[in-house]
C-alpha cells in the first residue's frame, strides 16, 4: 500500500490533480473565478450547482481544446475558446432550466456568467493548449473541484450564519438571530478573505509585491 | 425623480455592480495596485460596457423575433469580442496616445464579467432601449468608482502596513472590498429601483 502511494506521487496525473486541487487552488492561490464564488455562496445549494456547473464546463472545454489544440491558429485562439466555452455553458443553462427551474431562477444571470469565469479561460490558456486530452480532463476536474471545495466551505458558513439553515434545513434552533450582513456582499468578501488567508498560511505561500 | 435618472444613480451607487452584485472581481483585484492604472482600466470598461449593451439590445430583439433566444450567450460573447477588437483598432489608429496608456487592458475586458452581466441583466429585467443604455454606462461608472477606491487604499497600504504573511497582496484586497461594500450598503434607498431577480 505504501509502495503504491510512493509510486502514485510520481505519476503526472496525480501531480496535476494535487496541483489543481490544493497547491494552485484557483480561488485561494490564483485568485480566479472570484465573482461567482462571492456572489452565489449565500446558499449551499447554489454553491453545489455552481461548482458542478463550472467543473463540467472546465472539463468539457479543456478536453475539447486539448483535442483540437494543433488545429487552432494562435491569432484566433481566444475567440475559439470563447465559442467553445459558450456552447458548453448554454448546455448547462438549458439543463438547469429543464430539470431544476427554481434553482435556475435563483442563480439567474450567474449561470451565463460561467463563460467569463476566469478559471475556464485560464485553464484553457495555461494548460489545455499544451497538453493531451487525458491530462486536460484531470486538470479540469481538479481545478473545478478545488473551486467547489472553497465554495462549499464558504457557503456553509454563510448560510448557517445568515439564515440559520443548512441546505434549507434549520440547524441553529429557535432563538437564533440571523446575521443579515452575511447574506450580503460584505459577508462574502470577509468569508472568502478568511479562506484565502487560511489556505495561503497552510501552504506558506507569500505573494510578491505589495 | 425622473425614472431614467433614478436608474442611473442606482446603477452606480446602491446597486453598484462591483460592490453590491460582486461582479468583475478578477480584473478589479488584479489591476488595483495603483490609482493611475485603475483609472485607465475603469474608463475602458465603462466605454465597452455601455457600447456593448447598446449593440446587444437590438440583436437580442432580433433573436427574440426569430425564437432563437437560447443562443443569446454565444451571440453576446461574439459581439463583445468584436466590439473590443474594433475599439482597439479604432483607438490605435486615431488616438495613439490613449492606446499606449491602455496597453494590455483593452483585450482583457473581453473576459470582464460585468460586460456580459449587463447584457444578461437587460434580458432578465426586460429593459427598454433607453434604460439599457443608461444602465450600461452607469454600471461601467460604478465599476470605475469601485476600482479607483480600492486602488487608492491599496496604494497607501503597500507603503506602510504590516500585514500577516498569508494576507499580503490579494488577500487584503478582499478585506478592503468588504469594508467598501459595507459602506455602499449605506446608500440603500438613495434611488428606488425595483429589480426583478
Amino acid at each position: 500500500m505504501k509502495k503504491f502511494f510512493i509510486r502514485l506521487n510520481y505519476t503526472k496525473g496525480f501531480n496535476v490533480l494535487k496541483k489543481g486541487f490544493w497547491l494552485e487552488n484557483q480561488v485561494a492561490i490564483a485568485v480566479l473565478g472570484i465573482c461567482s464564488s462571492l456572489a452565489i455562496t449565500n446558499k449551499v445549494e447554489n454553491a453545489i450547482a455552481m461548482g458542478l456547473g463550472v467543473t463540467f464546463v472546465v472539463m468539457a472545454s479543456s478536453a475539447l481544446i486539448a483535442l483540437i489544440r494543433n488545429f487552432i491558429p494562435s491569432q484566433v485562439r481566444m475567440v475559439t475558446y470563447m465559442v467553445i466555452i459558450s456552447s458548453f455553458v448554454i448546455i448547462v443553462q438549458m439543463f438547469l432550466k429543464a430539470y431544476f427551474p427554481s434553482l435556475a431562477n435563483q442563480l439567474g444571470a450567474y449561470v451565463g456568467l460561467i463563460i467569463t469565469n476566469c478559471i475556464v479561460m485560464g485553464r484553457a490558456e495555461a494548460f489545455a493548449v499544451k497538453n493531451p486530452v487525458k491530462y486536460a480532463l484531470v486538470d479540469g476536474f481538479a481545478s473545478g473541484m478545488g473551486y467547489m471545495i472553497v465554495l462549499l466551505a464558504a457557503s456553509t458558513i454563510r448560510e448557517v450564519l445568515a439564515f440559520g439553515t443548512f441546505l434549507n434545513i434549520p440547524v441553529m434552533g429557535e432563538g437564533w438571530v440571523p446575521w443579515t450582513i452575511m447574506a450580503l456582499a460584505p459577508g462574502g468578501f470577509f468569508v472568502i478573505s478568511l479562506f484565502v488567508w487560511f489556505i495561503r498560511d497552510r501552504q506558506q505561500y507569500v505573494e510578491g509585491g505589495n | 425623480m425622473n425614472p431614467l435618472l433614478e436608474l442611473f444613480i442606482a446603477s452606480f451607487l446602491n446597486h453598484n455592480i462591483a460592490l453590491v452584485y460582486i461582479l468583475g472581481m478578477c480584473p478589479l483585484i488584479a489591476i488595483s495596485t495603483n490609482v493611475k492604472n485603475a483609472f485607465g482600466m475603469g474608463l475602458a470598461v465603462t466605454i465597452v460596457t455601455g457600447l456593448t449593451a447598446v449593440i446587444n439590445w437590438p440583436i437580442y430583439q432580433f433573436l427574440l423575433s426569430t425564437g432563437t433566444e437560447d443562443l443569446n450567450l454565444l451571440v453576446f460573447m461574439i459581439t463583445i469580442a468584436t466590439t473590443v477588437q474594433f475599439l482597439e483598432l479604432f483607438i490605435e489608429k486615431f488616438i495613439p496616445k490613449l492606446y499606449n496608456s491602455f496597453g494590455i487592458y483593452l483585450p482583457l475586458i473581453t473576459v470582464n464579467c460585468i460586460v456580459l452581466a449587463v447584457s444578461l441583466f437587460f434580458v432578465n429585467r426586460t429593459y427598454t432601449f433607453e434604460e439599457t443604455a443608461v444602465y450600461g454606462f452607469g454600471s461601467g461608472i460604478g465599476w470605475m468608482l469601485a476600482i479607483v477606491l480600492l486602488a487608492g487604499v491599496r496604494e497607501k497600504m503597500s507603503k506602510r502596513s504590516d500585514l500577516p504573511k498569508g494576507l499580503t497582496g490579494k488577500g487584503i484586497a478582499f478585506v478592503i472590498l468588504g469594508i467598501l461594500a459595507l459602506a455602499f450598503i449605506g446608500f440603500t434607498g438613495i434611488a428606488n429601483v425595483t429589480f426583478g431577480n
